[in-house]
């Protein structure tokens, strides 16, 4: 809402604005209240209108150089001072320094007695002196309608509440008139929204035993403004309004990588890590470390020398640290160098929009790289509202460039619980951590859901929580799915018989044949020397015949010429 | 046997406190004056105070409307605002009984 808002044009004659001091609330009115006009602020009792009243005077005179009176109808000077010292006011200081004139008008109806005719002039003379005597810009009415108590001359009162509307604007004083809320309507006696220039309605709601304050502007003349009910906070640090974002898409996105702080878990994101200024939810059943993973990455952020916040709704900071260490992990150290802020809080405490308006003003004022809400399950409330909620705080974290990381407890070992699919669509990044149960132990897996715009595996894995961070197990996919723990390991011891006794059955075959080459390879050699024996055999015989040969033919030439003489 | 004296009655310290010479400031005058004389013969201190011109003396009586007549004395204090003009309502609250016998107001 903001950025949209701030992203208008200037108004081409745009009214002169008296800042009240309070961000949230300059915010949603683009600049304060109406400059030298007045301004109701209105609300049922204990709402925080006095406060907001008074911190509207002492920022004027602390901050803008704007003296102040404030006329107090029902509480004491004293007590104001007292009751505004909580949020560091130094009332006496201003009046001694003549910056801040407090009168208070006490109206004893039991003392008075009415007569005839008469006006609150007397109301008058003492503002416009009070106004003199510092050269005032700003007055504060508180709560006019005490005055009116003492009194029953309905006619007589709405002319003159009209009167001194008149007379603040004659004045030219930046003026707020705080007014109880009326039956069906925002004041007493219905005058003083139609004569104000501003109306700002503050609202004290409980709703399941949790106050929320809100605070909406109702009308603004001659200036837009925020429309929505703000949630706005008072405590030891003042009055903050959260000006809502509604969902401003606007933000810069980074590309730099930062790491989950558990190097194993890095390997299973394309990037080495989640994109800076993403919002990364970890959903797990209980006991899978959710909050372990949360200190992981706290702890990588913190030695980086980058600022984290961490948002602890079920766990004291001493809790936290002293667990942490147990999982190997020093996180008092990075409190000690002021890197990480704890602030814990239980989620009872206030409602939904006043931890989201306490976690916006921690954010402003530590400035951190990374936010950690664990977990954002304890959040209780209707689905609708903790996703709006969450919404804003996502977007808030977005428009800084700050890494948010969000846990979420889940209830079944369904990976998506009612909280987590509401909030799913948020996040840019989702681990979800569950339990695997088999062979009668419980074994810790996870898987990454999504991640936009990276590529991320798609594997489960097996986790353990050691005290050096947490591992993570290469995984073993048996023929019924993805094996852990004890499984894993009597699968991984049969395999490993399997493959002993495969190789076994390799070495004898081995042995055989090299066995049967042995036995053919003389057989081979048997039959060869068979054959020399016969080749040598046959040589020796063919030599004999050819010696008969040669013998008959020396006999045959011998007889011939024996009987040649003879022929 | 007699009873004791009664106490000399008490001098009433009277404030009127008006804004400006309007008709109603002299109105409210005019009938404290006539109710003073009346019932107060000679002992009454009334002061009519302009608040415009003398605006510090509302802070210290805490005055918020005018006319109002703020009756210091004798005590319980008291403070009628108003013009006036009902004689017997401003008997009451200045606790006047009869002083100078039945005045033609209460009736």
């Amino acid at each position: 809402m903001t950025d949209r808002l701030a992203s208008q044009p200037v108004e081409a004659h745009s009214l002169a604005k008296t800042a009240t001091g309070i961000d949230g609330l300059d915010a949603v009115t683009l600049g304060g209240l109406p400059e030298g006009r007045p301004t109701l602020l209105c609300g049922s009792a204990g709402c925080g209108k006095t406060l907001l009243a008074m911190t509207f005077l002492v920022n004027g005179a602390t901050r803008f150089g704007e003296a102040g009176v404030f006329m107090s109808f029902e509480e004491r000077a004293e007590d104001l001072v007292e009751n505004v010292a909580s949020l560091g006011f130094d009332i006496d200081g201003l009046v001694a320094d003549k910056k801040l004139v407090i009168d208070h008008v006490r109206v004893e109806p039991s003392e008075i007695e009415v007569s005839g005719d008469y006006d609150f002039e007397p109301i008058f003379v003492r503002l416009g002196y009070a106004i003199d005597q510092v050269g005032a810009k700003r007055v504060v009415l508180d709560t006019i309608e005490a005055l009116f108590s003492g009194f029953k001359d309905q006619a007589v009162l709405r002319a003159e509440l009209r009167r001194l509307f008149g007379w603040l604007k004659d004045r030219g004083v930046t003026a707020v008139i705080t007014g109880e809320r009326g039956d069906g309507q925002l004041t007493r006696y219905g005058i003083e929204e139609y004569v104000s220039d501003c109306v700002i309605l503050l609202d004290n709601r409980v709703h399941d035993q949790v106050t929320t304050r809100r605070l909406r502007i109702v009308k603004y003349r001659g200036s837009s403004h925020g429309t929505n009910e703000y949630p706005f906070l008072i405590d030891g640090s003042g009055v903050s309004v959260m000006p809502i974002t509604a969902a401003g898409l606007q933000h810069k996105i980074s590309s730099e990588k930062i790491p989950t702080g558990v190097p194993d878990l890095d390997t299973m994101f394309g990037l080495g890590g989640f994109y800076r200024g993403s919002s990364v939810l970890l959903s797990g059943l209980a006991g899978t470390g959710k909050s372990t993973f949360s200190g992981w990455f706290a702890n990588s952020v913190c030695t980086r020398g980058e600022r984290c916040l961490y948002f602890a709704f079920e766990e004291s900071p001493d809790q936290i640290v002293r667990n942490m260490r147990s999982a190997g992990m020093d996180l008092q150290r990075h409190i000690d160098s002021g890197l990480l802020s704890f602030q814990s809080a239980r989620p009872s405490l206030y409602g939904l929009e006043m931890h989201l308006t306490r976690m916006y003003r921690d954010i402003e004022a530590f400035k951190p790289a990374a936010v950690i809400v664990d977990p954002i399950s304890a959040f209780r409330g209707v689905e609708s509202e903790i996703h709006a909620t969450l919404l804003r705080l996502a977007d808030i974290c977005k428009e800084r460039g700050i890494t948010a990381f969000f846990t979420s407890l889940s209830l079944a070992s369904d990976h998506a619980s009612e909280a987590d699919r509401g909030v799913s669509s948020l996040m840019d990044t989702w681990i979800s951590l569950t339990d695997v149960e088999a062979s009668g132990e419980r074994n810790r897996v996870l898987f990454v859901l999504k991640s936009r715009g990276m590529s991320h595996s798609n594997q489960m894995r097996e986790y353990m929580l050691t005290a050096e961070g947490i591992k993570l197990i290469a995984p073993y996919v048996g023929p019924e799915g993805v094996l852990t723990g004890s499984a894993r390991q009597a699968q991984e011891a049969r395999e490993r018989d399997e493959a002993l006794s495969r190789s076994q059955v390799t070495e004898r075959r081995q042995r055989d044949l090299d066995r049967r080459r042995a036995t053919t390879e003389r057989q081979v050699a048997e039959l060869r020397a068979a054959l020399e024996a016969e080749e040598s055999e046959v040589a020796l015989l063919a030599n004999q015949e050819s010696g008969r040969e040669d013998t008959l033919v020396a006999d045959r030439a011998a007889m011939a010429m024996k009987r040649g003489a003879a022929e | 046997m007699s009873w004791p004296e009664p106490p000399a009655p008490e001098t009433y310290v009277l404030r009127l406190f008006v804004a400006g010479a309007t008709l109603r400031s002299q109105r409210a005058i005019s009938h404290l004056r006539h109710i003073c004389n009346e019932h107060l013969p000679g002992r009454f201190d009334l002061e009519v105070v302009d608040v415009y011109t003398n605006p510090e003396a509302t802070l210290e009586y805490q005055i918020v409307a005018t006319p109002t007549l703020v009756k210091v004395r004798p005590e319980p204090p008291r403070k009628i605002i108003g013009d006036l003009s009902d004689h017997g309502r401003v008997m009451r609250g200045l606790n006047i009984t009869a002083g100078g016998g039945i005045s033609e107001a209460v009736q």
